[in-house]
C-alpha cells in the first residue's frame, strides 16, 4: 500500500524565523519525490513535520487525504530515516529491524521471519545476530531502510541517508534505493542537498531555497528549464551572463552582455508560461558548459563570442575549461575527454559558440552560492 | 606510564602519583587494614596491648552474631535485627531514590531546554550547601507532631489527629532519600544525556510506546549510570550516621549507631571494627551484585 502526501501552506517558524515558508506540493502515490536545496534551508523541516515531530505553525499535512494535524509520529503510515540513521546500537541487526513488530506485540517466531524476509530485501541474509557496530556504512544503512520498512509504512522519508558514505558507496545505495523503492512500491520522500543524487533516483524534485520552494516538477525540467536563477544555478552548472534586454522577438530574446550580444529562449515563469520581458530589463543570461562548443566549420550556432584561456581542468571523462571574457566575467566549459585540446593554452583566444536553444534568460536575482 | 609521563611533564606527573599513592596507601589501604586486624583481637587497655593476650581471635564477630563472647546458646537478635534492617532499609532507599531520580534527570537530560535544566540543576545544589545535620533537623521539625506536614494536614481535614512521623519511621526514609539525591541524579543524567536523541524519535516513530521506549532504549543504555548511582547510593545510605541519629525513632537502631557506640562510648574499638568490616564487606557484595544484574564492568560505574 502507498499513499500520497500532500503539504498546504505549510509554514514552521522558530521564533520569528521561517524554517519553512508556505510550502504546498502534491506527491503522487508510489512517487520517489525529493526535496533538494542547500544546508539549512529547511528540508528537515519539512520532514518532520510530515511525519509529525513538529507541528506546522501553519498549513495541513494531508496523508491519503486525511489531515493529519494531532496525530502523532506512531500513529502516521510513515517511517522516517534518520540524517544519522539512529540504529539501536545495543540491538543485534534483527532486533533492530523487527523492533516495530516487538512493540506492536508480534510473536517471536514471526518476527524472526519477517527480519529474514526483510534481511533478504537488503542482501544481509544471515547477518541478523550481528551487532550494529560490526557492519559497514552501507550496511547499516540498509538495516535502517529495513527497520523503517518493517511495519510496512506507506510512506517512506528519508532525510539524506547517503550523506556519510565515501561516493562509491552512495553512487551504488542510490541503485539499490531506486531498486528497493520499485519494489516494495510505496511512496519516498527524499531529503538532499546532493542534485546528482536527487536527479538520478527521482520521479520529481522540490527544489528548496531559505524555507520556501523555487519549482516543483520532472528531473529534466528542472535542470532544462529552470524557473528561477537559484534553480539554474543549485541544479547542475551553469554559466551566468549578467545584462540588459535589448529587443524581444516572438521567444527569443537579444541580450548585451558587456558589449556582446547574444540570443536565448526567455525562460519558464512556471509550468505553462515563459517569462516575458521588455526592452532594457536587467537579466541572467544562462548556459550550461556542456552547451558550449568551440567554434569550427562544423559547429557554428546562432551565439558566438572570444574569450581568453584560464586554465584546464582534467577531471576524468571530462576536460573543463575556464575562461575570461573580461575583468568581471568568466566561464567554463567542458569537452569530452576524446577532444584534442593541445592547441589550447593559457591567453590562447578562442571563438566559442553556443545555441540559443540552449540558453535561457531569466530575470536578475539570487544565484546559488556553494 | 611514558604516555602518561609525556602528556603532563614530569613535574605534575610526579605530582600525581605521588598524591594517589598517598592517597590509596595513606588514607585507605593502611587505615582498613590496621581495622581489620584490629576487628580480630580482644579489645585491651593500653599496657597489655602487645603483651601474651593479644592474639587474633573471633570474639567480636562471636559477639554480632550470639551476643556473647564465650557461650553459644543464644543469637544475638538485636544486633542482628539492626543488621538486616539497616541493609533491607537502604536497599529500598536506594530503589525509591531511584525511581524518583529517573524522571528528573531524564527531564533535565531529554526533555527541558538547556535553560531550564540548567535552572533546575543549580535549585537541585543549592540545597547541599545546608550542612547534612542542619538538614536533617529541618526534616524533623517538617515532621514533627505538630510540624508543618501534620498542621498542613489537619488544617485541610485530611486527616483527625497527627501522625507520628517518626515513630513510623517515614521521617526516617525520607530523610535517607533525600540526602543522596544529587548521587543518583548526576549519574543519570550523564548517562541519559549521552542518548542520541534521535533513537528516542526512532523508536517512537516505529511505533513504540514510552514506556517500552525508556525499557528498551533508555534504561540499557543508562545502566552504567543507574549502576554506579545505586551503588553510591545504597553505600552512603548504609554507612549514614547524622540522618538516622536526628530521625530515627526512638525504637529503630541504624548499624552505624551500634558501630559509633562501639568505638566511642563503650570505648571497645576491636568490636568497633569488626562491625564495620561487616558492614564493607556487605557494601562491597552490593556493588559486586549490581555489577553482575546490571552486566557492567567497574570501568563503566566509575566512568
Ligand atoms: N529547533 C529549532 N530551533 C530553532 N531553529 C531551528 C530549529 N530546528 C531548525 N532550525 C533552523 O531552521 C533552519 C532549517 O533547519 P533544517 O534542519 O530543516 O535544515 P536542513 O535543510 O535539513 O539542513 P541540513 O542539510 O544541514 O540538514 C536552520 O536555519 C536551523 O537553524
Ligand atoms: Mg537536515
Amino acid at each position: 500500500m502507498s499513499a500520497d502526501v500532500e503539504l498546504q501552506n505549510i509554514s514552521v517558524t522558530f521564533g520569528n524565523f521561517y524554517a519553512a515558508k508556505n510550502v504546498s506540493v502534491k506527491i503522487r502515490e508510489g512517487e520517489f519525490f525529493s526535496f533538494l536545496g542547500p544546508s539549512g534551508c529547511g528540508k528537515t523541516t519539512l520532514l518532520r513535520a510530515i511525519s509529525g515531530f513538529l507541528n506546522p505553525s501553519e498549513g495541513k499535512v494531508l496523508i491519503s487525504g486525511q489531515d493529519m494535524a494531532g496525530i502523532g509520529p506512531n500513529k502516521r503510515p510513515t517511517s522516517l530515516i534518520f540524517q544519522n540513521l539512529a540504529l539501536f546500537p545495543l540491538m543485534s541487526v534483527s532486533e533492530n529491524i523487527v523492533f516495530s513488530l516487538e512493540v506492536r506485540g508480534v510473536g517471536k517466531l514471526e518476527r524472526q521471519k519477517r527480519a529474514e524476509e526483510l534481511l533478504e530485501l537488503i542482501a544481509l541474509s544471515g547477518q541478523g545476530d550481528k551487532k550494529v557496530h560490526e557492519l559497514s556504512g552501507g550496511q547499516r544503512q540498509r538495516v535502517a531502510i529495513a527497520r523503517a520498512l518493517a511495519i510496512e509504512p506507506e510512506v517512506l522519508l528519508l532525510d539524506e541517508p547517503l550523506s556519510a558514505l565515501d561516493l562509491k558507496l552512495r553512487q551504488k545505495m542510490r541503485t539499490e534505493l531506486r531498486a528497493i523503492q520499485k519494489r516494495v512500491g510505496i511512496t519516498f520522500i527524499y531529503i538532499t542537498h546532493d542534485q546528482g543524487e536527487a536527479l538520478t533516483m527521482s520521479d520529481r524534485v522540490a527544489v528548496m531555497n531559505e524555507g520556501e520552494l523555487e519549482q516543483v516538477g520532472l528531473c529534466d525540467d528542472v535542470y532544462d528549464y529552470p524557473h528561477t536563477p537559484f534553480v539554474a544555478t543549485f541544479v547542475g552548472e551553469n554559466n551566468a551572463f549578467y545584462g540588459k534586454v535589448t529587443s524581444v522577438q516572438n521567444d527569443l530574446v537579444n541580450v548585451e552582455s558587456s558589449g556582446i550580444n547574444f540570443f536565448a529562449k526567455a525562460g519558464k515563469k512556471d509550468e505553462n508560461s515563459n517569462h516575458s520581458f521588455s526592452s532594457g530589463d536587467d537579466v541572467i543570461l544562462f548556459i550550461r558548459p556542456e552547451s558550449i562548443f568551440i567554434k569550427n566549420d562544423n559547429n557554428k550556432l546562432d551565439n558566438t563570442f572570444t574569450a581568453k584561456v584560464n586554465t584546464i581542468e582534467f577531471e576524468g571523462n571530462l576536460k573543463n575549461i575556464y575562461l575570461k571574457m573580461n575583468s568581471d566575467m568568466s566561464l567554463k566549459f567542458s569537452v569530452p575527454n576524446a577532444v584534442d585540446t593541445s592547441e589550447l593554452s593559457n591567453n590562447t583566444d578562442v571563438e566559442l559558440t553556443f545555441s540559443s536553444q540552449k540558453a535561457i534568460v531569466l530575470p536578475k536575482g539570487a544565484l546559488a552560492v556553494d | 606510564m611514558n604516555t602518561f609521563y609525556k602528556k603532563n611533564g614530569p613535574l605534575i606527573s610526579t605530582y600525581f602519583i605521588i598524591a594517589i599513592v598517598f592517597w590509596l596507601v595513606f588514607l585507605i589501604i593502611i587505615p582498613q587494614l590496621y581495622m581489620l586486624d584490629l576487628s580480630f583481637r580482644p579489645n585491651l587497655p593500653p599496657l597489655l596491648r602487645g603483651g601474651p593476650d593479644d592474639v587474633h581471635t573471633l570474639v567480636h564477630y562471636k559477639h554480632f552474631i550470639f551476643g556473647s563472647e564465650t557461650s553459644q546458646d543464644n543469637y544475638n537478635y538485636v544486633d542482628i535485627g539492626v543488621f538486616f534492617n539497616t541493609i533491607i532499609t537502604a536497599i529500598f532507599v536506594t530503589i525509591i531514590n531511584l525511581c524518583f531520580c529517573y524522571p528528573i534527570a531524564f527531564y533535565m537530560a531529554k526533555v527541558a531546554n538547556p535553560k531550564s535544566a540548567r535552572l533546575l540543576i543549580v535549585s537541585l545544589i543549592i540545597p547541599f550547601w545546608i550542612n547534612e545535620l542542619l538538614r536533617s533537623f529541618a526534616l524533623r521539625i517538617l515532621f514533627a507532631g505538630e510540624g508543618v506536614i501534620n498542621n498542613v494536614l489537619i488544617g485541610s481535614g485530611l486527616i483527625d489527629s497527627a501522625i507520628n512521623f517518626i515513630a513510623l519511621d517515614i521521617a526516617l526514609y525520607t530523610g535517607l532519600t533525600y540526602a543522596y539525591i544529587l548521587l543518583m541524579i548526576f549519574p543519570l543524567y550523564n548517562a541519559i544525556e549521552s542518548l542520541d536523541t534521535n533513537q528516542l524519535e526512532a523508536a517512537k516513530d516505529l511505533g513504540s510506546s514510552t514506556l517500552r521506549t525508556h525499557w528498551r532504549i533508555v534504561i540499557p543504555h543508562a545502566k552504567a549510570g543507574i549502576a554506579s548511582g545505586c551503588t553510591m547510593v545504597f553505600m552512603l545510605t548504609a554507612g549514614a550516621l547524622a540522618t538516622p541519629v536526628v530521625l530515627s525513632s526512638p525504637n529503630t537502631y541504624w548499624f552505624t549507631q551500634l558501630i559509633y557506640q562501639w568505638f566511642n562510648m563503650n570505648d571497645n574499638w576491636s568490636r568497633g571494627s569488626a562491625y564495620s568490616i561487616l558492614l564493607l564487606s556487605v557494601s562491597v557484595v552490593f556493588v559486586l551484585l549490581m555489577m553482575r544484574l546490571f552486566k557492567v564492568k567497574i570501568g563503566e560505574i566509575i566512568r
